[in-house]
């Protein structure tokens, strides 16, 4: 204890500098941009952001607590056990030698400048809160539930020093191998926040517990009481909704605004002469058909179709018709539905019907002239069709809307891709489909969009369309389906996972947290009903949030504090469900235990969320100095108040030793690069995809996984249900580590780049891809070792994600080899600086 | 002709003033949950341009019968109101929009806005009371 309070006292004036003087980078142009200050809600468009007075509002008074907070840390661990019976107590001496051990790990001394491969070889699991064993036992899964700092900051002023974002990313509908669902007739919940009991919630005696989120106490039912996994009396803390952190609830009537509604599909298709030019109506037809009986629903199911170009054609499916009937409404400025019902009609009763329509649907406009795509008032018909139930509406759009209501421009200038200072049109042109996706949200209609096209479309101002209506965007630049085979596989692929993954409708969500924290910034497709609830018309396992907190009032007596989300839904078979993840992070109040708590790759996923943001309502230029400033900043702050010897070079600690790393793969995201020329539309889908998926295949998209796969060998290897499955390293993006003799394997979450050296060793040709008879696509199955090897390491990877990757097998001269070389964010290219640079950069600005 | 100036300024405060009454309270019921984001921003969109109007009209009154100070009073915050309405993105559905007034505290900002406007309008309110009735006994 001697040691630790000298250490105290060496550390104050470190302190008291920091108070004083965090590095402000200043721009030329007069406005503050320091990295987290830009983000935080103190910021409002147009004014300078001043550290003074937005970061510390109490002076005197706020840097007495914070000293007497570091002085009472080191005196009493921060990492003590929760009170209350149930999870077992463990002494304070336990719970320090558990923090000491974490932390030498997570806050080791890291100098980035000489240090050459930080790179792990295996991919980074999610870093473990600090908590007593039995409680991190019942912990959330970090897939599902992740924090930017596993270990909270006790007040606002610390969380400002520490300038990395506090956030939380969710994937709460994600597939899950094991849920325990509960049919219960009493629902416990919190009488005052309403929270669901929680693994977390403590128990006053057998009759009472304690909310852990609003800490009122409340009554344990009667019902409660009874344990029918055990059936056992008088044990309430044993039951499963407080043994597990994620469960699903059977919903009674009081959760249903309406019967539950039945799953209602409905296909909206443009059919001009671009749409049947690119061929994309065989593809959808066929994988209909194929799929027709694995659409998620019941006996209610209901299906419909709309097809248009310059007018709005519709299906009578009518069951005791001989075929579909097709009625043209040519009246597009004022849209209505020719027939009252039979447009959406059962599947079940309708089958043959609507399978014949599917077999001549890419028939029926062969031949057609039409040019013109009137998207607006087709949007504003199938909203009509679907208002009185709800459901989900998909639409396949292959060229810009030109006609009717909600026709949009040609915004980009080709001239402009590759500027390297500001891109413009990032925000939508008309609020047009905002509006509409506003009122399909309302209907609990999601719209998910396809879009098909090889000119711009204005994905910024379509794409308002799904982001509000929970819907989810699909983007295939320049689909054609004889001279770009690999985006028709793509589609193929994804219409498979689109047509039978898992659905919830009229969907709604509520996140929770301790009081003292309150969410002020959501990311990810959804509408923001009301404070904290999030209405979803339709939920899918792809889809991940993310969302900012702030610390309103000090956390000065709470040693954990807990997150909830609550999705409440209907599945396809019409059962009203609510699924229930919770997570509990402990409360601490020095910076060298944030740091030591810190998720990069969390970090980095909010970063980016929060950079589209920027980007669209301030410039993509502030972006990026906001991201490299996060940088910046949040080394600076560990230098400045963790650091004690101080050494020349770029320090971090180990845990965050890959940040600077992932920031410069982010600036050379297409979302974000300048100075290389990127389409507009696939920079608005790049962002898109930045904000709305989970952050596992979002850092998978921003750092990409490279391996070396002709020399895989059994040593090291996996043992899954009797396959051998390889485990290569992980190696750093740079052509510094691509070999010519060598064949290479990229993951980047939807597509997988399998590149050959052109020296690659004839072994490998003759023995995995069968030369000269490959195809670009397929690895072929040989019978050989290496061959089995190769198909084990790559399956394995595609089973661990839900949708299958396409491979892509490409050599010296594709046309897809600029794709993969994109991917080398370590080296240096004409726009863009290199790893080392990025690093000399960083620590010019962090010594200024 | 002083009198009846700022007796038609006075009523223009005074609409003023109950207007940034109804922002403040509507405002609060969404933060109180009692409605919901797109009932509470078309609200107070329609009374955007008007709230506008207003601003402007006192201020063109002022300037049309020479009573600089209060003129250079008036001109910031009509000037803050045009700023802020021709500043809206074209995407946004109006000064309010529902989809972004949940994130980044814009709630709050626009809380605060509304309380400081509704004391800047009771000063003026009082101001032209003052004026008035010196005009008023002047006469």
């Amino acid at each position: 204890m001697g040691d630790m309070v000298v250490q105290w006292i060496a550390l104050v004036p470190h302190s008291k500098k920091v108070l004083g003087s965090i590095p402000v980078p200043v721009d030329g142009g007069g406005t503050f941009l320091c990295g987290v200050c830009m983000f935080s809600p103190c910021l409002h468009g147009f004014s300078l952001c001043t550290l003074s007075s937005s970061h510390h509002p109490k002076t005197c008074t706020d840097r007495l607590i914070v000293i007497v907070c570091l002085y009472v840390s080191f005196i009493f661990h921060p990492c003590r056990p929760p009170g209350g019976p149930g999870p077992a107590q463990l002494s304070p001496s336990l719970a320090a030698m558990s923090l000491q051990s974490s932390t030498p790990e997570a806050l080791r001394v890291v100098n980035l400048l000489q240090e050459r491969n930080l790179l792990p070889p295996t991919p980074i699991p999610a870093p473990m809160p600090c908590l007593p064993q039995d409680l991190q036992k019942v912990n959330c899964n970090p897939e599902v539930f992740r924090c930017t700092l596993t270990s909270i900051p006790q007040t606002q002023s610390l969380l400002n020093k520490a300038k990395m974002p506090l956030g939380l990313l969710l994937h709460p509908f994600k597939d899950l191998s094991q849920l325990p669902v509960v049919t219960s007739s009493t629902i416990v919940r919190c009488r005052s926040c309403r929270t669901y009991i929680n693994p977390f919630v403590s128990f006053l005696d057998q009759r009472r517990w304690k909310c852990n989120l609003c800490y009122r106490v409340n009554d344990v039912p009667e019902e409660f009481m009874y344990n029918p996994v055990s059936r056992a009396y008088g044990e309430p803390h044993k039951r499963p909704e407080v043994q597990n952190a994620t469960i699903e609830f059977i919903a009674p009537s009081e959760y249903m605004l309406r019967p539950p509604q039945p799953a209602v599909y409905l296909f909206v298709l443009d059919v001009s002469h671009n749409a049947v030019e690119t061929g994309y109506l065989n593809v959808f037809c066929q994988s209909l058909l194929d799929n027709i009986n694995a659409l998620p629903g019941d006996s209610r199911t209901k299906v419909g179709f709309i097809t248009f170009d310059s007018t709005i054609h519709f299906y009578n499916l009518q069951e005791g018709l001989s075929q579909p009937q097709m009625l043209i409404v040519s009246d597009i400025e004022d849209i209505f539905l020719p027939t009252p019902d039979s447009l959406l009609v059962n599947l079940n009763e309708c089958k043959e019907l609507v399978q014949d329509l599917l077999k001549n649907l890419p028939n029926l406009f062969q031949k057609t002239m039409e040019t013109q795509s009137a998207l607006g008032s087709a949007l504003q018909a199938a909203f009509k069709l679907l208002s009185p139930t709800g459901g989900r509406m998909s639409v396949f759009q292959t060229q810009l809307p030109n006609l009717g209501v909600g026709a949009l421009q040609s915004r980009e200038d080709p001239n402009q891709r590759a500027s390297a200072k500001d891109i413009q049109h990032l925000s939508p042109a008309t609020d047009f489909y905002k509006k509409l996706a506003l009122d399909c949200s309302g209907q609990q209609v999601a719209v998910d969009l396809f879009l098909l096209s090889a000119q711009y479309c204005d994905l910024a101002s379509l794409g308002c369309i799904s982001r509000y209506s929970a819907g989810s965007v699909y983007y295939y630049p320049s689909y054609h389906h004889q001279h770009n085979p690999a985006q028709v596989e793509r589609f193929q692929k994804d219409l498979k996972r689109y047509l039978t993954r898992k659905i919830g409708f009229e969907a709604v969500m509520r996140i929770r947290c301790t009081k003292g924290l309150s969410i002020h910034t959501f990311h990810g497709n959804f509408f923001v009903r009301s404070t904290d609830l999030l209405s979803l018309p339709n939920v899918n396992p792809d889809a991940g949030f993310a969302v900012q907190m702030s610390i309103e009032e000090n956390l000065d007596d709470m040693q954990v504090v807990s997150f909830q989300a609550a999705l409440l839904y209907t599945s396809s078979k019409g059962e009203r469900r609510i699924r229930v993840h919770t997570l509990c992070l402990p409360v601490v109040n020095s910076l060298s235990d944030i740091f030591a708590g810190a998720d990069v790759q969390a970090i980095t996923g909010l970063l980016a969320c929060m950079a589209v943001d920027r980007s669209v309502t301030a410039s993509l230029s502030d972006a990026r100095d906001a991201m490299t400033n996060a940088a910046i900043d949040s080394l600076a702050s560990y230098r400045q108040s963790v650091l004690t010897i101080q050494q020349p070079g770029l320090l971090a600690p180990a845990c965050l030793r890959l940040f600077p790393l992932y920031i410069l793969a982010l600036l050379k995201q297409k979302a974000f690069r300048t100075g290389t020329s990127t389409r507009l539309d696939d920079r608005v889908f790049a962002m898109c995809q930045l904000k709305y998926q989970p952050l596992a295949y979002a850092m998978l998209m921003i750092h990409p996984a490279l391996y070396r796969v002709d020399d895989l060998t059994d040593e090291g290897a996996l043992n899954i249900n009797e396959r051998t499955i390889p485990q290569p390293r992980v190696l750093q993006l740079s052509v510094e580590k691509l070999n010519r003799e060598g064949a290479f394997l990229m993951d980047t979450g939807m597509i997988m780049y399998l590149w050959v050296g052109r020296n690659c060793n004839p072994n490998f040709l003759t023995q995995v891809l069968g030369v000269p008879s490959y195809t670009a696509y397929l690895l072929p199955d040989l019978d050989t070792a290496e061959s089995q090897r190769t198909r084990a390491f790559i399956g394995w990877l595609r089973d661990q994600r839900p949708f299958s990757p396409t491979l892509h097998i490409i050599k010296d001269e594709s046309q897809l080899k600029s794709s993969f070389m994109q991917n080398m964010i370590e080296d240096r290219t004409e726009a863009a600086l290199s790893y080392y640079e990025f690093l000399l950069h960083l620590q010019q600005q962090i010594s200024k | 002709m002083e009198a009846a100036v700022f007796i038609l300024s006075l009523v223009d405060c005074c609409a003023l003033i109950f207007l940034s009454v109804y922002f403040i309270i509507t405002l609060s019921d969404l933060e109180c949950d009692y409605i919901n984001a797109r009932a509470c921003c078309s609200k107070l969109n329609k009374w955007v341009i008007p709230e506008m109007i207003g601003q402007c009209l006192s201020t063109m009154l002022m300037l049309v019968s020479m009573h600089w100070f209060i003129f250079l009073l008036n001109l910031p915050v009509a000037a803050w109101n045009i700023y802020r309405y021709a500043k809206v993105p074209m995407g946004n559905m109006g000064v309010f929009d529902p989809t972004e007034i949940h994130n980044r505290g814009q709630l709050k900002s626009h809380m605060k806005e509304a309380m400081i406007k509704l004391g800047y309008h009771l000063l003026c309110f009082f101001i032209y009371l003052y004026s008035m009735i010196l005009a008023l006994i002047n006469d």
